[in-house]
């Protein structure tokens, strides 16, 4: 007998890459989101920061080297991401071609059952999130050398609905996070019971954490706490 | 007790099928599923309609022939139950009942609530075995198992091949089986010979069939009639990338 697939195209294989890619960009999320926190230090901190966000490795490296690098790997880790979700999904559903007449809502949680739906909301949001706060296109303020005041006038009270995007955008990672970080400990060999219990408390703490963490700076600018 | 039973009929394969109300009335709640179905046959003959066809064979929850969704449980409502095994008094008088076959596409109905399970017995052809002679049963002492991997090796051989785990994935993931037929091996001495090239068959012949990939989203172990343990998939996913990292093939043996 011959191979039939190579190994990366298996349903195995598949998820490994998921999880691999799902990994690195829980990483940078943990990154961002303590950035983020900087708004709270004051606008001359918080600015110096992210103007240093683009001078990162400079010495070593020239310009914004370091950032287009970090940019590539990210971008190659959604890709990733979406393309080996895709091809699951389409496999699962042709799986089930004869849906069931009667199913009840299945077992497992919200979040397990939610999360390709809520991937492509998280896809969505980061798009209008480059869009705003990035390239500034979107943003009221949109001035590249005053992140802080970009962040300050894109929460303002009179711009509710986009910190109520922001916020659902934020809970959907938090939930995509919630069955995502357990299911990528499983689908790189984590297999014993007390093992499981610890990766689903660990996934569950991790996305509370992380939707606070990234909250907070809308509420702050919101409440006026940060202006 | 007097009962609807709303069921799928399919004349064979090539028919498009649909769901049928039949009234049962005079059920006691002592029958099994199973016996109030034939009692619905014993019925339809007398009038002279087609019985409906549903598989089964020992009735005593060990043969793993008999498989149903019953309102959308696999294997009704009653956990670590197999359908032959539920009890009418687990239904209220007066309810209505929908039947239907396990839906994959690697389980093809063949009539009625008659599926091919036979992409399962491809997945244990492509590895599911050990091809070293083991002659009769050894002395137990002359290899030694430890507790914890004869425990996990156990729970896992208790898998009845029913396809409930299949009918219950959001996937049409096969995954749970597979992932036992791989334990009750590979956390024995005797399996660890052919453990990188089994998995890599299994994962092949089980991809090959059509069922879909696993999300763990866990709704198997709770459908699985001998309560299979999730964390069995992790085991699977674990051999499997240990295999693809050595290099291993799907040659049993190689």
């Amino acid at each position: 007998m011959t191979k039939t697939r190579s190994p990366i195209r298996s349903n195995v294989g598949l998820k490994a890459v998921m999880a691999v890619t799902g990994i690195l960009l829980v990483l940078f999320l943990i990154a961002h989101m303590l950035g983020n926190l900087k708004v709270f230090t004051g606008e001359t901190s918080f600015d110096h920061y992210a103007h240093w966000l683009r001078d990162i490795g400079k010495p070593l490296l020239p310009g914004v080297w370091f950032l287009w690098i970090l940019r590539t790997v990210l971008v190659v880790a959604v890709v990733a991401h979406i393309v080996a979700a895709t091809v699951l999904a389409r496999r699962a559903r042709a799986a089930r071609p004869v849906k069931y007449a009667h199913r009840k809502k299945v077992n497992g949680s919200y979040a397990a059952r939610t999360m390709r739906w809520g991937g492509v909301i998280i896809l969505l949001f980061v798009i209008y999130h480059l869009l705003d706060l990035t390239t500034g296109t979107l943003n009221p303020v949109g001035n590249e050398s005053k992140p802080y005041g970009n962040v300050v006038a894109d929460f303002a009270p009179e711009r509710w609905y986009v910190t109520l995007f922001y916020t659902l955008a934020i809970v959907t990672v938090g939930f995509h996070l919630r069955h995502g970080a357990f299911s990528a400990f499983r689908s790189l060999g984590q297999q014993t019971p007390r093992g499981e219990r610890r990766a689903r408390t660990a996934a569950l703490v991790f996305a509370v954490l992380l939707c606070a963490g990234y909250l907070v700076v809308p509420f702050a600018v919101l409440t006026g706490l940060v202006s | 007790m007097n009962l609807t039973l709303r069921i799928w009929r399919q004349k064979g394969p090539e028919d498009k099928g649909r769901m049928v109300t039949y009234p049962v009335d005079d059920v006691s709640p002592d029958m099994s599923f199973l016996e109030m179905l034939d009692v619905l046959n014993e019925r339809l003959i007398l009038s002279g309609e087609d019985p409906v066809a549903f598989d089964h064979d020992c009735r005593e929850g060990i043969c793993g022939m008999c498989g149903l969704m019953i309102n959308g449980d696999a294997h009704g409502p009653q956990r670590g139950t197999t359908a032959c095994q539920l009890h009418m008094r687990q239904f209220k008088d007066g309810e209505t009942i929908d039947i239907e076959p396990w839906r994959a596409s690697a389980f093809p109905v063949v009539k009625d609530l008659v599926v091919n399970r036979s992409a399962f017995d491809r997945i244990i052809a492509a590895g599911g075995y050990v091809t070293a002679p083991t002659g009769s049963a050894p002395e137990a002492h002359s290899t030694p198992v430890a507790k914890a991997n004869a425990d996990a090796a156990f729970e896992s051989a208790a898998c009845i091949g029913c396809g409930a785990c299949v009918a219950a994935c959001p996937n049409g993931s096969g995954m749970l089986f597979t992932a036992a037929k791989l334990t009750q091996l590979s956390l024995l001495p005797q399996g660890q010979p052919e453990r990188y090239t089994r998995v890599i068959g299994m994962v092949d012949a089980h991809d090959e069939a059509g069922f879909g990939g696993c999300t763990n989203a866990g709704e198997c172990t709770p459908a699985c009639p001998k309560g299979i343990p999730l964390d069995t998939i992790g085991r699977l996913n674990r051999d499997y990338l240990t295999a693809t990292a050595k290099g291993a093939n799907n040659t049993p043996g190689s």
